[in-house]
């Protein structure tokens, strides 16, 4: 890529750098530092408010680039994901987001412990959150650095490095001064834009193939060099048992981390009402839908026009290949047209990394204030502001998902998004479902929900392929792999329910029907809710 | 609950169920249509009632509360059985038979293209339905439900307001 990408490129990017900060300074005036402003931004965002702020939120620029570069590769296969990243929403939607809403203030732990034994299940969520969190960030963190690298073509080093960082010291300053407010007013603008090109470049596809959706997905199959394999699935998962397995597993995981995410749960308190909260997952849900869609033409359309070998030649994992769709659709190389719309994708990449981020930051720091250091700290010490912790957390979690980001930086972390779901889904979704529906459930089970999806996720990881025993591992030297499957969700998602009844059942603890009264009653109706 | 009292009550937006009662609404069902069958005085059951802990077994026994939790029940447990056993048989189809998502349907598209486009679908349309659901059929009575329990709490001082989950 060249010269003129590059400049126009950076000035995107420092425009929307400005729009950000100036987002967040305007956020933070006359703003007195309550919990309440801090975690859930006032709670008076409107549904459709936050129903972009989640979308923004959940797009992650592995879910613009990445997925439309598996279609562009593997054709069906990776449709496959949009399909589990989608029907996620439905679990959210029926079981969690008005649930949550009504009866917690400002992290998933708050509904949980709302009927246990406080602290044990606040650590134990906090640290399940604060684990989820982490993990997404260093993928997102990693990605960043090697996006850019690829899309700006300064592949050295220095520059990759410095992306990571720049990343992590504007995530920090947005969580830090902003809170909840300026994160979801980033992330309306980064849905907005990104929504926006997405539709750009699916008319354009659109209107190169005059309509016919037909031509689209034979001309993508001609090109692919798979034929009509390419418009089936089992490109990529189609191989042995294992793989098959291991696609399952993920699109299990997939389907119940979402409802498990903490930077997603903790949108709903930004909402006054359950009914708010509902009526922006229904804005997600068409967002999010409507997006995938696009990316599913997207994919195909840059199988068609540029071709899936020019696209892996790019990059290997087809995360070029939008960016390289936009460079034909504007002309080809060298054009103007080429290199304005090669720049705008760039820069809404950028804008979906530093929005994503800055969501995930603010999730953990409240996990690490509002659950672990309010739960853990020691009576009578000297007490700080939960959200002075807060802001100090947000500024510790960069400075160690940037310090993560830089030792990951040449390591294949791809995986870690699929493991973020999975432990997800193993350890929140049990203990949070359980607290919601089971009248009987006791606080040795949620705490057991907990730890017992969250030590076999990873666990299970550290034994897997990903780690070790293959080429593509991460450390491919050794070989300490004992479990055949990349996710874990299939076997971890099981033992968290299974640990969480059994955690339940053999509890001496009486189960309180006074307090599952309660919990009912304010999780259906919304009385007492914050 | 600072916000009812709060001067940030005028920003509450149009759309928020707030707004959807008049201030002395509740009890006030008459045209509303979407109550018929949800008796709220269970809530406001005549035993005076000493603590909170009382007040909710009470509004957890009342038939108005049981018809919300049945109405919300009856709807999310089979519409939820249904989406996710229709995913599941989505993703073990597209990893175990790719012969059969490989037929062709028309032109380019096969079996598996409609299968995928179809969850698109269903997942559009189950969100549809079940907002409207919980619109016509459990806001109003829940929002009822909601009032009655914080007015028959307010006496009981601010350890009730505070939230559950602090």
């Amino acid at each position: 890529m060249r010269g003129d990408h590059q400049t126009l490129a950076l000035l995107l990017f420092s425009a929307f750098i400005a729009v950000t900060l100036f987002i967040t300074t305007w956020a933070g005036r006359n703003r007195q530092g309550s919990a309440e402003e801090f975690y859930a931004g006032g709670r008076l965002f409107s549904p459709m408010e936050n129903g972009f702020a989640i979308a923004g939120d959940y797009m992650s620029a592995a879910s613009f680039l990445g997925i439309s570069g598996l279609i562009a590769l593997f054709g069906y296969d990776g449709m496959l994901y949009s399909v589990g990243f989608l029907v996620a929403w439905l679990v959210v939607l029926l079981f969690v987001a008005e649930l949550v809403r009504n009866c917690g203030r400002f992290t998933l732990a708050d509904v949980v412990a709302a009927r246990m034994a406080e602290r044990p299940v606040r650590t134990a969520l906090g640290t399940s959150s604060v684990t989820v969190s982490a993990l997404y960030l260093v993928a997102q963190m990693v990605g960043a650095g090697s996006l850019m690298a690829l899309l700006l073509g300064g592949t050295s080093d220095a520059a990759r490095s410095w992306t990571v960082v720049g990343v992590g010291a504007l995530m920090v300053i947005y969580v830090a001064f902003g809170g909840m407010r300026a994160t979801t007013w980033i992330q309306i603008v980064k849905a907005v834009l990104l929504v926006a090109g997405a539709v750009a470049l699916t008319v354009l596809v659109l209107v190169h193939f005059h309509g016919n959706v037909n031509n689209l997905l034979n001309t993508a199959a001609e090109r692919s060099g798979h034929g009509k394999d390419f418009l089936a699935p089992g490109l990529r998962y189609g191989g042995d048992w294992t793989s098959r397995f291991d696609f399952i597993s993920l699109g299990v995981a997939l389907v119940l981390g979402t409802a498990g995410l903490p930077h997603i749960l903790s949108r709903f308190y930004t909402v006054p009402t359950a009914r708010a909260a509902r009526r922006s997952v229904v804005w997600s849900i068409g967002l999010i839908g409507s997006f995938y869609l696009m990316t599913i033409v997207l994919g195909f359309g840059a199988a068609a026009l540029v071709g899936s070998a020019e696209v892996r030649s790019s990059n290997a994992a087809g995360n070029t290949a939008v960016p390289l769709l936009a460079l034909h659709l504007g002309g080809g190389e060298g054009s103007t047209g080429g290199a304005i719309l090669f720049a705008v994708v760039a820069a809404i990449a950028f804008a979906t990394i530093l929005a994503v981020v800055a969501g995930i930051t603010l999730a953990s720091s409240a996990s690490v204030a509002h659950d672990l250091y309010a739960s853990l700290r020691r009576p009578g010490r000297k007490q700080y502001g939960e959200v002075a912790v807060a802001r100090v957390a947000a500024a510790g979690i960069g400075v160690i998902a940037i310090g993560l980001g830089l030792l990951a930086q040449n390591l294949n972390v791809a995986f870690l998004v699929g493991l973020a779901f999975a432990v997800a889904a193993s350890a929140n979704l049990p203990a949070l479902l359980y607290s919601l529906f089971w009248r009987n459930f006791t606080t040795r089970g949620a705490v057991w929900a907990v730890y017992g999806g969250l030590v076999p996720a990873v666990v299970l990881v550290l034994v897997s392929p990903v780690v070790s025993g293959s080429p593509t591992s991460l450390f491919p030297g050794v070989d300490f792999q004992l479990f055949p499957l990349e996710n874990p969700g299939l076997v971890s998602i099981p033992l968290g329910f299974l640990a969480g009844w059994i955690g339940t059942v053999t509890s001496p603890e009486e189960p309180d029907g006074a307090r599952h009264a309660e919990a009912e009653v304010r999780a259906l109706t919304g009385a007492g809710a914050a | 609950m600072e916000k009812e009292a709060g001067p940030e009550t005028a920003a509450v937006r149009l759309d928020d169920p707030w707004d959807d009662v008049p201030a002395s609404g509740w009890g006030d069902q008459d045209g509303t249509g979407s109550v018929t069958g949800v008796d709220a005085s269970g809530a406001a059951g005549p035993a005076p009632v000493s603590n909170a802990a009382d007040i909710y077994l009470e509004v957890h026994r009342s038939a108005a509360f049981r018809e919300v939790r049945r109405r919300y029940r009856r709807f999310v447990a089979p519409a939820a059985l249904a989406f996710l056993l229709w995913y599941l048989a989505y993703v073990v189809a597209a990893t175990t038979a790719p012969g059969l998502m490989a037929r062709p349907v028309a032109g380019a598209v096969n079996v598996a293209m409609v299968a995928g486009l179809g969850q698109f679908l269903t997942t559009f349309l189950l969100t549809w339905a079940y907002a409207r659901h919980a619109r016509l059929r459990r806001d109003r009575a829940a929002l009822d439900l909601r009032w009655d329990t914080q007015e028959m709490t307010r006496g009981l001082g601010h350890e009730m307001t505070r939230g559950l989950g602090r």
